[in-house]
């Protein structure tokens, strides 16, 4: 049986679903960052590591361009979630 | 987009939408918003978007608070069917030395002038307004509890979306490349996708601003600095108001979804246009902050980023008319608290193109100032 879009799970770090996806699309969002910003896809720890192809996907599906051609999101540093005690004392260290 | 509009904005950030839905409000409709990238890609998108109303001058203080009335019912004001996520946590503005305690004082009288709920707070007190922080070096505190911030995003996309129902149009992944000046008039603006004629041209590029108005002769003091910023993983909640201060440089806020945001006033910042981010702000901020409120030390950051500040030589907005091409205006120099003033700000414009009251004086926010000397103070910036 093929599972409802409101139960497909798009962004697994902030509950994103593919049907809010989809709606976004609807209402003229264009690019991975549009939907990012409204509804914080790919916000997350991971940060859009899953998603963000996922959305690509479907933007690629709905505007008929090649994967490739959707404009990807900035991967934003830290790549790995650090403590802020942990760069605290590196900044104390020098 | 059409050939010729009666009116151009340049910029979809908050300034550029809101001005443009408070000209449609007038029913001046007539108008094209032009974005090269999509909206709130510049420094709106990139914002804490605190709104303070605990400014130390009254021209500040007035708007923001007249902004905060705006962004408390903006959903309803532009008819928008999302959040715009207000969250009036408070502002907690902290004291470090007796120099500031003195001037929080006087600022209280300031901000107590134009109705704004704002009281100072002892020592002791601070605990139960944040229950962990260090009040170590600490004189006192001022609190506003109608202070907060909301979303930028939501915001820009109610003001845009109110726009686009009134008529206006708003074109994306279009650069402005140059401008026409004819007799001294603005003619023609130059896009990467076509020349589009205009009677008035409203440039409200943030950080590109002064590039922007020296294209038609109006050299502007607006320059770009950059600012950093940081955010955490989503935990539970424990800080309900901004954190700032001036001494120490920083702002920290829990958001509504758990996350913390947090930024310093780098005052080594060189001026440029660079929006990348560096691990020197990451240790210094982390640093600075675990300093007032160590129980974030185990908070792990997820995620920083950088943004453009359009900084003036006074920090208070410049609202001018190009000499060389006349309706040319500049709106910028915000100074990195243009997200919490804006809505009066477009106000204020709008009522001025459309030759209606308005209880502020226009001529204030001119460049115009800077070569009488005549420069407007504000006491407290971070
Ligand atoms: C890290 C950081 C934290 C901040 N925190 C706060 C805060 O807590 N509270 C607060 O009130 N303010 C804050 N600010 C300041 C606030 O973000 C800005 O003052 C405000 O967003 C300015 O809005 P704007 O619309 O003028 O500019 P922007 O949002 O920068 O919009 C300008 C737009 O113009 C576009 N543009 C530029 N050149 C061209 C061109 N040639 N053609 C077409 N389009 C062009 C850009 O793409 C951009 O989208 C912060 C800023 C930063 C960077």
């Amino acid at each position: 049986m093929k599972n409802k879009d409101s139960e497909i799970i798009i962004c697994r770090c902030e509950d994103i679903t593919r049907e809010q996806i989809l709606e976004c699309i609807s209402e003229g969002y264009e690019t991975i960052d549009e939907i990012k910003c409204v509804t914080r896809a790919g916000m997350g720890p991971c940060q859009g590591r899953t998603c963000r192809s996922l959305i690509a996907a479907e933007l690629s599906g709905a505007y008929k361009v090649p994967m490739e051609d959707v404009v990807m999101t900035t991967f934003r540093p830290p790549s790995v979630p650090v403590s802020l005690g942990t760069l605290a004392d590196a900044y104390d260290n020098g | 987009m059409k050939k010729s509009y009666d009116i151009v904005i340049i910029g979809g950030g908050i300034v550029g939408c809101s001005v443009a839905f408070e000209l449609a409000k007038r029913r001046r409709t007539d108008v094209l918003v032009i974005e090269q990238a999509y909206l709130t890609s510049g420094a709106t998108g990139r914002c804490g978007a605190g709104i303070r109303q605990q400014w130390g001058s009254v021209i500040n203080a007035t708007l923001a608070f007249e902004s905060t009335g705006i962004f408390e019912n903006l959903e309803e004001y532009t008819g928008y069917k999302g959040n715009c996520g207000l969250n009036q946590g408070g502002y907690l503005i902290l004291a470090y030395t007796e120099k500031e305690w003195g001037q929080f004082h006087k600022n209280l009288k300031v901000q107590h002038s134009v109705g704004i709920d704002s009281y100072a707070v002892e020592v002791d007190g601070i605990n139960e307004i944040v229950p962990h922080l260090n009040t170590e070096g600490l004189y006192g505190a001022t609190f506003c509890a109608k202070d907060g911030h909301a979303d930028p995003f939501h915001c820009t996309y109610a003001y845009a979306g109110g726009a686009q129902r009134m008529g206006v149009d708003i074109e994306t992944y279009t650069t402005v490349t140059g401008f026409v000046v004819k007799n001294g008039r603005i003619q023609t603006v130059r896009t990467n996708k076509g020349d589009v004629q205009a009677n008035i041209v409203i440039n409200c590029t943030g950080g590109h601003a002064a590039i922007m108005a020296a294209m038609v002769g109006d050299e502007l003091p607006i320059y770009p600095e950059r600012h950093q910023i940081l955010i955490t993983e989503p935990v539970a909640h424990i800080m309900n108001p901004m954190v700032m201060t001036f001494h120490r440089h920083f702002y920290v806020q829990q958001t509504p979804h758990g996350s913390v945001i947090m930024g310093i006033g780098d005052q080594a910042e060189p001026v440029s246009l660079n929006i990348c981010s560096s691990w020197q702000f990451l240790e210094h901020c982390s640093y600075l902050i675990t300093q007032t409120l160590p129980v974030f030390r185990n908070l792990r950051v997820v995620r920083q980023w950088a943004g453009l500040y359009d900084m003036s030589p006074d920090r208070y907005p410049i609202i001018n008319h190009a000499k060389e091409a006349e309706g040319f205006i500049t709106i910028a120099g915000l100074s990195g608290h243009g997200f919490m003033v804006a809505p009066r700000l477009a106000n204020l414009l709008a009522n001025h193109l459309t030759e209606q009251q308005d209880s502020l004086d226009i001529n204030l926010f001119s460049a115009e100032r800077y070569s009488r000397g005549e420069l407007l103070l504000e006491p407290s910036v971070v």
